[in-house]
């Protein structure tokens, strides 16, 4: 009697489960079919396609005319390798301070940072872009710089998530290091990032896919500069109006492209999450 | 305790009274002090920047901050050029970049001050350091100093350059922005001038225009961050729990299944969500040819439709998020409480009001916080889905418009800057009133060196 009854809402369960999976998984499968459709245009009325190819992603990846989708992978590769180098930097070296050091203006740091990050963030956007204009990096190739500097540059506020990591690292660690003859630089350069490999990890993967998803400031600093446009533009723009019935089916292919290296990545940064809130020294 | 005393003995006033004559002129010779006690090299640079400072405020500060409170009044001219033969124009003021300019060397200022007082407290520093005849770093060590007990100013000072110049002079002169009529009605794009708290009282003023759409975006705000927030809390958790139960079969693969939506960019999956909810889109398709309704179903062009469909695709959005970061937390419940509560015959509902919900809840409120905030500010949802519409001829909010995507159309789209930065300073209040209440009582800030 009490094993059908546990039969019977195990059924339901897996029921339920399955269910809830296609939900999630459908708009997925949606783009994946349709950047193989063979048919053009924006609105079709089946679900499935009635011809399959590989056009698509060839038309993506060949023409370069009217939207240079290589050019724009290129120009994001770019700025997102660089920011990622200067926001680990940054990152870490002030989560490090944050945590492994005192002094008087510690406090003080934590709480502005606390409350610059509650502004909404591209509130400032349009000052921003003044400023960008007022350095002369706003026009040409500079827009790179202006970017890669929009993105890394307030960086420093987010330490929270490294900061409590080294919190979780041993104090007497550092105490025995400076008894050995060692200077802070040291501590932090051979004894701090050496146990701190999952945050790290985190926090570069983090900053390197923050470019490929931003489209607000990117749109706001590029505006009709079409050769500096990142991918996240490019996409956006295949599903305007002026675009959308010629370019509807690659839009699917480039978000197929761009969500696969993004997701292989994040799947492999999720394990560094875990690892780095259960942080650094296992007890 | 060290640092402390060494703070108020060391003071600008203790410095101006009990300073010596070197230690007292540096308050106008900047760097004396340090000169005069065996620091030769670092008075030399505090010295350094002190002319380099008044030069460049007699070059161009004092103008720029000469211009902050008119802002200009000079418009753009046509001149009768003799020698060319032509009108020629002449360039008038332009508001927007005194402002600007006023607003930066007001900061320069503010910093050149702050090195002032520190200048200051170092020369009596070093001054009673000599008097009682301790050593005195030379400047190699000085340097040396700045790889070990302060090696915060070589990692901090490029990270705070940063934030200072695109966070903070930013968000000061968006603020200023507030009290100016720099907006596109009244044609005041290029000449504007200080109107003191005007827009304030336009947003707040129900009767007006800008004002009625104001209190209905704030309100569908709040609506929205609340239930976005806490439908998605309680449906990931109890996903989690489905999940995580004794005698559920391939916990890996249905995780992966929900994993997988948010590994895809988010601005990919709300574009498409996009596309499929439209009046000829698949999920319309897909009802028609079951033959479940008739005629499409209008996602994105009726207020409530469009604000229920929000919500829902929200959850799609943020249940896996939940799920992933509750699981963990989930495991930890002690399976005693659970053993007792069934030993005395409680449900599966009960279990879950008395002991999950509270015991979560207690753990997970600055999860909970960081998501209520972080929804308030959700852009990224709003924009791509709806772009706030459907909205009415004459505003500029659209119904399902919050107050960031708002403040977005307002300063882009639209050019009413000055409405647009009073409506980020409100926004601002209201996170800083959810946040600061709420910060300060958590055991993570309490309890910062808890584990070290």
């Amino acid at each position: 009697m009490k094993n059908t009854k546990r039969t019977i809402v195990n059924i339901i369960v897996h029921a339920f489960l399955a269910v809830l999976a296609f939900i999630w998984l459908l708009p997925i499968v949606w783009v994946v079919l349709t950047s193989f459709r063979g048919e053009k245009g924006s609105y079709v009325n089946s679900f499935f396609p009635k011809t399959y190819t590989l056009d698509n992603y060839i038309r993506l990846f060949t023409n370069r005319n009217v939207l240079n989708f290589p050019q724009m992978f290129a120009n994001t590769l770019f700025i997102a390798v660089c920011t990622c180098i200067i926001s680990t930097f940054f990152v870490l070296s002030i989560a490090f301070c944050m945590s492994r050091l005192r002094f008087a203006f510690r406090k003080t740091y934590m709480n502005m940072a606390m409350i610059l990050t509650l502004f909404p963030g591209f509130m400032s956007m349009v000052a921003v872009y003044y400023i960008l204009k007022a350095l002369g990096l706003s026009e040409g190739s500079m827009i790179r710089v202006a970017l890669i500097l929009v993105y890394s540059a307030g960086s420093g506020l987010a330490f929270y998530i490294a900061k409590g990591f080294f919190d979780t690292i041993p104090k007497s660690i550092d105490e025995a290091a400076i008894i050995d003859g060692a200077t802070r630089w040291q501590i932090f350069t051979k004894v701090t990032m050496p146990l701190s490999k999952p945050i790290i990890i985190y926090t570069v993967l983090t900053s390197f896919i923050g470019p490929w998803v931003d489209f607000i400031f990117a749109k706001v600093i590029c505006r009709a500069n079409a050769q500096y446009y990142t991918v996240a533009i490019g996409l956006w723009n295949m599903l305007q109006k002026e675009y959308i019935h010629q370019w509807y089916t690659c839009f699917a292919a480039g978000a197929v492209v761009i969500s696969i290296p993004i997701a292989a990545l994040f799947m492999f940064m999720q394990r560094y999450y875990v690892e780095g809130m259960s942080g650094a020294v296992k007890g | 305790m060290k640092t402390k005393r060494k703070a108020r003995e060391y003071t600008v006033a203790a410095a101006l009274t009990k300073g010596d004559w070197a230690t007292k002129l540096s308050a106008i010779v900047m760097g004396l002090g340090c000169m005069l006690h065996k620091q030769v090299v670092k008075g030399l640079l505090i010295f350094g920047v002190e002319i380099a400072y008044i030069l460049f405020m007699v070059n161009t500060g004092i103008g720029c901050l000469a211009d902050l409170p008119g802002l200009g009044d000079k418009g753009q001219e046509k001149v009768w050029n003799e020698a060319k033969q032509i009108y020629e124009y002449t360039a008038g003021d332009n508001s927007l970049l005194m402002l600007l300019y006023g607003v930066a060397v007001l900061f320069v200022t503010a910093a050149f001050i702050v090195f002032w007082v520190i200048q200051m407290r170092q020369a009596i520093y070093l001054q009673m350091r000599q008097a009682e005849g301790k050593h005195i770093n030379n400047f190699r060590e000085d340097l040396k100093s700045l790889g070990n007990e302060k090696v915060q100013i070589p990692l901090m000072s490029l990270p705070m350059v940063g934030i200072l110049g695109f966070t903070v002079v930013p968000l000061v002169f968006m603020i200023s922005m507030a009290f100016t009529s720099y907006s596109k009605e009244g044609d005041h794009l290029t000449l504007f001038d200080w109107v003191g708290f005007q827009n304030f009282v336009r947003v707040l003023n129900l009767n007006g225009n800008i004002g009625r759409q104001f209190w209905s975006v704030l309100g569908w705000t709040i609506c929205w961050a609340f239930f976005a927030t806490f439908l998605n809390y309680i449906m990931g958790m109890i996903l989690a729990m489905i999940i995580n139960r004794k005698d559920t079969h391939w916990k890996g693969f249905w995780r992966f299944c929900f994993v997988l939506s948010i590994a895809v960019p988010q601005f990919v999956s709300l574009m498409i969500m996009h596309i499929m909810l439209q009046p000829q889109g698949a999920v319309n398709v897909i009802l028609q040819s079951l033959g479940w309704i008739k005629s499409p179903i209008p996602f994105m062009t009726d207020a409530m439709w469009c604000r229920v469909t929000i919500i829902i695709i929200n959850l799609w959005v943020g249940i896996p998020y939940t799920m992933l970061q509750v699981t963990g937390i989930l495991q930890n419940i002690p399976a005693e409480l659970y053993e007792a509560a069934k030993m005395d015959g409680a449900g599966p509902v009960t279990i879950f009001r008395k002991i999950t919900l509270p015991y979560m809840l207690f753990v997970t409120t600055p999860y909970l916080i960081t998501s209520f905030t972080g929804n308030i500010n959700n852009f990224n949802v709003i924009y791509l889905l709806s772009g706030g519409g459907p909205t009415h001829v004459g505003d500029t909010a659209g119904k399902t418009d919050i107050l960031v995507t708002w403040l977005y159309k307002l300063t882009v789209d639209n050019q009413y800057y000055n409405i647009g930065a009073v409506i980020g300073i409100f926004t601002f209040i209201i996170l800083s009133i959810v946040a600061l209440v709420t910060y300060h009582r958590s055991g993570s800030y309490k309890n910062e060196e808890e584990f070290m």
